[in-house]
């Protein structure tokens, strides 16, 4: 309750930029009264990023696109829409960037690759001491 | 363990600080474009925004000449300097829409009062569904959208007198 107040508080008193003065979209800041549905709204916007702050993902952002993105992303989940769609259609819009998922396009290969990379490296790194050790 | 070995990490701490280098001295470009340049526009209706204009949908996008698509709202500051630029492209012919995103009627038809209205017809697009749909990620921004409802252009940020001929040069490649 109290952390819904300071929340409140906080959107009442942001005087941003450019913030259209009508009242946020109905389900930017309501969850979906089916608790699996609204997990999984939960989940893929957290995967989202904002359009406004770039660095944030739009469950995080207060900015009316972003309250607008989670307005648009459980209206499609409360229809029977899955998730990967939802963000298919975004991707079509705005690329891959919208996604903080990275993909698996040639794009995201090495970092894909990296953690075995890693391992590789740190194997060479272990037998090499194990070695000298032994000699 | 070899020389060049030891070296590798202050190799990777130079490389590092060359990449904070760079870019500082070129910042990355954080506008948004839309992905659907060359694609045709999504279908949408929306409802007038206002008294003085009529309803806006895709379907009265392809009159078989290009016409200029305008993300504005009253709430929006830059919006009012991009005003009479768009005004004097009207008198020079070109045909303009215009979707009001996040608006009152009241709101707009002040802002339409205040600054001029070069707008054929405006929808209102109350929670930025249409303008999610096209890829458009805020206010001003303008896209050319051809004869047959495929977008040519996007332009993101308030037009001014210095991007006019670009504007009028895109209208005529999608001519």
């Amino acid at each position: 309750m109290r952390i819904f107040a300071i929340v409140f508080a906080l959107a009442l008193a942001a005087p941003a930029l450019a913030d259209s003065n009508l009242p946020p979209s109905y389900w930017a800041y309501r969850q979906l009264p089916d608790p699996k549905q609204e997990a999984r709204a939960q989940a893929l916007m957290e995967e989202l990023r904002c359009l406004v702050c770039q660095g944030q993902s739009i469950a995080d952002s207060d900015a009316d696109l972003a309250g607008d993105m989670r307005d648009l992303v459980r209206r499609r989940i409360a229809a029977g829409e899955r998730p990967d769609d939802i963000r298919a259609w975004l991707i079509e819009r705005y690329g891959d960037w919208i996604s903080y998922r990275p993909t698996a396009e040639p794009i995201a290969w090495p970092l894909w690759s990296a953690p075995f990379i890693l391992l590789i490296f740190g194997g060479v790194i272990v037998a090499g001491r194990v070695k000298r050790r032994r000699s | 363990m070899s020389n060049s070995l030891r070296l590798l990490p202050v190799i990777l701490i130079v490389w590092i600080l060359i990449a904070f280098a760079w870019r500082l001295i070129q910042p990355s470009d954080s506008t948004v474009r839309s992905n659907l340049v060359n694609r045709e526009v999504p279908v949408f209706t929306l409802p007038a925004a206002t008294n003085g204009r009529p309803a806006f949908g895709s379907a009265d996008l392809a009159t078989g000449e290009p016409r200029l698509l305008n993300f504005f709202a009253s709430w929006c500051v830059p919006c009012v300097a991009e005003a009479p630029i768009l005004e004097r492209l009207k008198q020079q012919g070109v045909k303009i829409d215009g979707i009001a995103v996040r608006d009152t009627p009241e709101g707009v038809a002040a802002f339409l009062e205040r600054n001029g209205n070069p707008y054929e017809r405006i929808g209102s697009d109350r929670s930025s569904r249409v303008q999610l749909a096209l890829g458009s990620s805020g206010v001003p921004e303008t896209f050319i959208v051809d004869g047959n409802g495929v977008i040519r252009f996007q332009f993101v940020g308030p037009i001014g007198s210095a991007d006019t001929p670009k504007i009028l040069q895109e209208l005529e490649k999608a001519r």
